[in-house]
């Protein structure tokens, strides 16, 4: 196993992926994992000296995070609320090393049902930016992520950056997580909410579910309902079990559908209740 | 140091960067785990592996000042910056203040995760000079322990401030009841200490084990020499190669295949090994491994097991029964009639995993027409006789080396690798190394028994216990294993700790198509205890009576006569462990009601509740001889070297067997020198097992150390009988010994080798037909509170509080027995809350969950000491003891906070939930 590059130029970069499929490398918090006595893949792109891909900027309508951005680097950067969900998230992503190094961009690309940035993303209704010698092309993330480790990542591609639409009204976030233990653990079920308001109104409400489902989803039944109601504790109350029908849990080692879906619902309620 | 690993320097790139402020270059492929590289390459074992996986962070290091995991980071991917590792700490040969506080505090124990602990504190250090407890817990969070209950680890990185020195080691005649550093502590710190897989020679071939996937199937093995060549392997074995192809604890049970032959009875279950260079094993393909499996029904659990005409695991095991045993004494049948009160219920425990961070590892060597195996162990002498049976050696040509263990819990009292390097060796000659990864670690290796127990528990009005009945069956796999140990002790300790006349307990254990139930931490009897202190609590509920108060009122005392009908003389000091409880019981019920009554009206989900657990704990094989040699030998040129059978496991044999000896020799315990555990070189210590080294060996270092002590006086010329004034102080200066009394002062130059020997066995008797005799020389004693939090609308339990009040007899090492309690206080949260082993579904560190630093409480630790006259200072033990009455105490709050009775565990979150909508009236 002679291939291992690690360009420092996102052209470059492409370049290599044009020629031949590689398995990228990024924090290898899960490129290592999924490898644990085996041998290792004849062809690495690490891309973690990428320039292009570090690092979080304001845009002219919206926020750039470079893809290979690390949890700690979203939890040091200085942010407006809107992203208060996000670093939320970004503290439940495994211990500290695994923050240090594991990439938003490769949360999303190793689609887990479980992938703690995912739902935060959501409620963001971010994009991701994906780039080839061919060029560029954008997709919502919810067209991103297509099932249990399934994206629709074209061979050639790579994902270059997240990309965060600026808020329109003040807006707040939040993300809860639940599982067995504390730290390190993989969720039963997890939920995220930015809520956009103004004069004490919601204008906009987007709230998502994760590990409750495939992928991660939206809640657009809720998110109607909330708005025009007014922004304070008693957004919980509107809260029902039929704006969830959407999610589709399994029963596993960590819990029962049953329990996910009355989970969900808790945690939703929790959420917004906590947001005001 | 290792010679670098010869695929290492095939590499043709050079990688450049700083290792510990000195710069270093790696031909290792730019791919290849840092974590190897450090390892492998630079010989920087002192970062250790658990799961390369980054799910355990004990390979956790510095980056840049950041803390990554070595497992998770590319060679390439450190070019040109600075990694910081554990031997980076000590600068110049001194300590940081980060590992003096570690070494006061008794924060390492195994010291496995030691590394990864130090490591991220480090970074947390960097940061912040003055952490909270918070901030700490925040940072530690990647790294799991399993030994700890990371208590002291979270104390110690708080101290770091305040810059401690080392604490001075106890002076002679001082060392027993002192909080004494570990006398291995400072190796554990500084990543000098050898674990399994640390020292490899680099010529070392490996060996890879080829596992069934399925839980039962008929296999029939292809062209393997084809394969072999293919592969560029050296050899294959089967089943064919193994001299004697059966292993098993007791002597005439011998039935677990070192390599299965025909049919595999468990998923993970051996059925071939292949031996090659360590390129060629790390590069194997295993799914091109030529092998047909045709798969099979496979009986699983005791509902697949115990029924009439079930499939046989094992064919002349007729029912899959491997044990039935039990205690009779009384009339139960009758006494039930006449109680006033009477409670009864069934409980479910499942597979729970011992999850040491170190994984199984070892090596053998062949030299002329012996082997020579360096493991991971609790049990050198019993490795070394089952490695000769399997061989077809004699013991003497058998040598087994215990490295440094990290962490066993039982787990590593079964065989692992050590049959298979020992045959290794032998067939090529060469040096065989075998590292278990972690989902083999988990899939192929012993867990706790699941139990179904139904017990019956009945009471007189004033709240007397006057019968117990308890029929438990245990789920022991696809081999013998430790089951019948298990359904064993389990009806001897079915009672709990209390006086009660009519008794009727039965074990059971049933074979499955699982892994090997073997022993873990307890040897049932946590289970056991689950069952018995829930009906306590009801039957005290039933009276009206206070639940501590009612324990206090059944619990066992010096004159009191067990089940078994043997009469407890001395050392039964529940009672003093409740007395001790009884104020906390008071305030933290107190507390907890106020809570309740502002959350009910606040309409809040939190409920908390307060709940209470007692165990006793027989200490010591069950009605077998288990003796403990031990010598302590006094050479010419004035070395004291103690050669300790016994394997510190990590909970600190090495350093109280040491307190002991050198009080009982009069001597400094830092003047000893310490050789553990190698079958060549020390006697029979027995195994770490059944909380017996501080009882057993315990006695032997101190009689070893009075006989060492006697002979030394003798040799010096002394009347015979004045070794036992102790206003003789001795010292070892040079080559003399040197004697004071008042104004005598006596030189003694040493003139030739003195060796004291001590030798215990202690006293049991055999257990008649219906259990009757006395299995044990002495019993350990506890009573714990928990506090926990209940979030009623989630199902969620957090455990806030432990206080643990201990009778150990004698705290021979006060640090080393609250390490016990809390690491076995958090074992027992792991039981009780999230632990259930599920074969293929949660073979690793993060679907297999046990406690981290977020979910261990505040724990206090109480300890009484009712002397046990047999015992070293009065000592007895304390090893599993600390595990046992957690998980009661964790139930019974829930059921004080929430009216529910958990009869299953883990209690997780949607079990919970479920049993909380189904109180009346209470649907959410």
């Amino acid at each position: 196993m002679s291939g291992y590059a690690r360009p420092s130029r996102l052209s470059e970069a492409l370049r290599i992926l044009a020629r031949a499929p590689q398995a990228v490398l990024a924090g290898g918090t899960d490129f290592y994992p999924s490898r644990v006595a085996r041998a290792l893949p004849a062809e690495v792109l690490d891309i973690t000296a990428l320039r292009e891909l570090r690092g979080i900027s304001a845009k002219r309508n919206h926020w750039r995070i470079g893809a290979a951005t690390t949890w700690s680097e979203i939890i040091e950067a200085k942010l407006p609320p809107l992203f208060d969900g996000l670093k939320l998230a970004a503290r439940e992503v495994g211990g500290v090393q695994i923050q240090n190094t594991g990439s938003v961009a490769g949360n999303l690309c190793n689609a887990s049902p479980a992938a703690d940035g995912v739902p935060a993303l959501l409620a963001l209704d971010a994009s991701v930016e994906l780039g080839s010698t061919k060029g560029v092309r954008q997709l919502p993330l919810h067209e991103f992520i297509l099932g249990p480790r399934r994206t629709a990542l074209r061979p050639g591609e790579l994902v270059t950056a997240v990309l965060v639409p600026k808020a329109k009204a003040a807006a707040a976030s939040n993300f809860l997580k639940l599982g067995a233990r504390k730290y390190l653990v993989i969720s039963i079920a997890m939920a995220s909410a930015v809520i956009e308001h103004r004069s004490g109104k919601v204008v906009n409400a987007r709230v998502s579910v994760g590990s409750c489902s495939p992928v991660a989803l939206r809640l657009p039944a809720l998110e109607a309902q909330l708005k025009g109601k007014r922004f304070d504790a008693s957004l919980a109350d509107w809260v029902n079990p039929a704006h969830l029908a959407v999610l589709e849990p399994i029963a596993d080692v960590r819990a029962s559908a049953d329990y996910r879906k009355q989970a969900a619902l808790e945690l939703v309620r929790r959420l917004l209740r906590e947001m005001a | 140091m290792n010679r670098p690993r010869a695929e290492f320097l095939a590499g043709t790139q050079t990688t450049q960067f700083m290792v510990n402020g000195r710069k270093v270059s790696s031909r290792a492929p730019r791919a290849a785990r840092l974590a190897d590289v450090l390892r492998d390459e630079l010989g920087l074992t002192g970062t250790k592996i658990g799961c390369n996986a980054g799910d355990c962070g004990a390979c956790t290091v510095l980056l840049d000042g950041r803390q990554v995991c070595a497992c998770l980071t590319a060679l390439g991917q450190v070019e040109n910056r600075e990694v910081l590792t554990v031997e980076g700490l000590a600068k110049n040969g001194k300590l940081s203040a980060l590992q003096v506080a570690f070494q006061n505090h008794g924060a390492a124990q195994c010291g496995i995760c030691t590394p990864g602990m130090l490591m991220a504190a480090a970074d947390l250090l960097l940061r912040k000079r003055k952490p909270n407890a918070g901030e700490v817990k925040d940072a530690l969070a990647g790294v799991l322990c399993r030994c700890t209950g990371y208590q002291k680890i979270i104390e110690a990185v708080l101290d770091v401030a305040r810059r401690p020195a080392l604490a001075p080691s106890p002076a002679a005649g001082k060392a027993v009841g002192a909080r004494a550093g570990k006398v291995d502590g400072i190796a554990k710190l500084t990543g000098a200490e050898k674990y399994g897989a640390d020292a490899i020679p680099a010529d070392a071939l490996w060996l890879r084990v080829i596992r069934s996937p399925h839980h039962r199937a008929r296999f029939a093995l292809g062209d393997l020499a084809a394969y072999a060549q293919q592969a560029g392997l050296a050899r294959v074995l089967t089943a064919k190669d193994v001299p004697a192809n059966g292993f098993g604890i007791y002597p005439n049970i011998k039935d677990q295949p070192v390599l299965a032959e025909g049919e595999a009875r468990f998923r993970g279950e051996a059925v071939a090994a292949v031996i090659g260079t360590r390129a060629a094993i790390e590069a194997l393909d295993e799914a091109r491994f030529p092998v047909t499996w045709e798969p099979l029904q496979p009986v699983l659990g005791l509902d697949g097991a115990m029924p009439e005409g079930a499939p046989l695991v094992q064919s002349d095991k007729v029912g899959n029964l491997l044990l039935d045993g039990g205690v009779r004494r009384g009339n139960v049948t009758a006494t039930f009639a006449n109680c006033s009160a009477v409670a009864e219920g069934t409980f479910e425990t499942t597979f729970v995993e011992h999850a040491y961070i170190e994984p199984e590892a070892g090596w053998a060597r062949r030299d002329g027409d012996r082997l020579e195996i360096h493991v991971s162990t609790q049990t050198p002498y019993m490795d070394r006789d089952e490695v000769a049976q399997v061989m077809q050696l004699d013991p003497q040509q058998v040598r087994i080396v215990p490295s440094a263990c990290g962490g066993g819990f039982g787990g590593k009292l079964d065989i692992a690798v050590q049959p298979l390097v020992a045959l290794g060796a032998w067939l090529t000659g060469r040096p065989v190394a075998c590292v278990y990864h972690r989902p083999e670690s988990m899939a192929s290796t012993t867990k706790r028994h699941p139990a179904r127990i139904h017990a019956r528990f009945g009471c007189d009005a004033k709240g007397k216990l006057q019968a117990v009945d308890v029929d438990a069956v245990f789920d022991t796999g696809a081999y013998a294993s430790w089951g019948p140990t298990v359904a064993t002790r389990v009806p001897i300790h079915a009672t709990g700790p209390y006086a009660v006349r009519h008794v009727r307990t039965r074990g059971r254990a049933y074979f499955t198509h699982c892994h090997p139930a073997g022993a873990f931490r307890g040897f049932g009897v946590p289970q056991g205890a689950i069952a018995h202190e829930a009906l306590m609590d009801e039957l005290a509920d039933k009276l009206d009576m206070d639940r501590l108060e009612f324990r206090r009122l059944n619990a066992l005392r010096a004159g009191d006569t067990t089940a078994t009908g043997q009469r407890l003389e001395h050392s039964a000091g529940l009672g003093q462990c409740l007395d001790r409880l009884k104020p906390h019981w008071r305030r933290l019920r107190a507390e907890t009601k106020a809570f309740n009554a502002g959350a009910k009206k606040g309409g809040g989900a939190l409920r908390r509740g307060v709940g209470v657990g007692c165990m006793w704990y027989g200490i010591g094989n069950t009605a077998l001889a288990n003796p403990s040699t031990l010598r302590i030998a006094l050479s010419p040129q004035g070395r004291l070297v103690f050669y300790n059978g016994a394997v510190d496991i990590g909970q600190g044999s090495n350093t109280t067997l040491t307190q002991v000896a050198a009080d009982a020799l009069g001597l400094p315990m830092a003047q000893f020198e310490l050789v553990m555990g190698d079958t060549d070189r020390t006697a029979d210590a027995g195994k770490t097992s059944a909380s017996r080294q501080a009882f057993i060996s315990g006695k032997a270092a101190e009689l070893a150390g009075i006989d060492l002590r006697r002979m030394i006086f003798a040799a010096a010329g002394a009347p015979s009988g004045e070794f036992l004034d102790r206003d003789y102080r001795l010292a070892l200066q040079g080559a003399s010994v040197v004697f004071r009394k008042g104004g005598i002062v006596h030189r003694w130059n040493i003139d030739r080798e003195l060796v004291g020997e001590g030798r215990f066995d202690p006293p049991t008797q055999a257990l008649d037909p219906n259990g009757q005799g006395k299995p044990y020389a002495t019993y350990a004693f506890a009573a714990q509170i928990a506090q926990v939090e209940v979030d009623e609308a989630l199902g969620t339990v957090k455990v806030l509080r432990i206080v643990a009040a201990h009778d150990v007899g004698k705290a021979l090492n006060p640090i080393q027995v609250e390490g016990q309690i809390q690491g076995g206080a958090v074992q027992g949260l792991g039981l009780a809350l999230m632990e259930e082993y599920v074969p293929g579904k949660t073979e690793n560190l993060h679907d297999y969950l046990i406690p981290t630093i977020g979910d261990a409480p505040r724990m206090d630790c109480i300890l009484v000491e009712d002397p046990e006259p047999l015992g070293p200072s009065g000592a007895k033990g304390v090893g599993e003891p600390g595990l046992i009455p957690t998980a009661p105490a964790i139930l019974g709050a829930i059921d004080h906070a929430t009216g529910v009775r958990m009869r299953q565990v883990p209690v997780l979150p949607h079990r919970l939930k479920a049993e909380l909508d189904a109180r009346p009236g209470r649907r959410a």
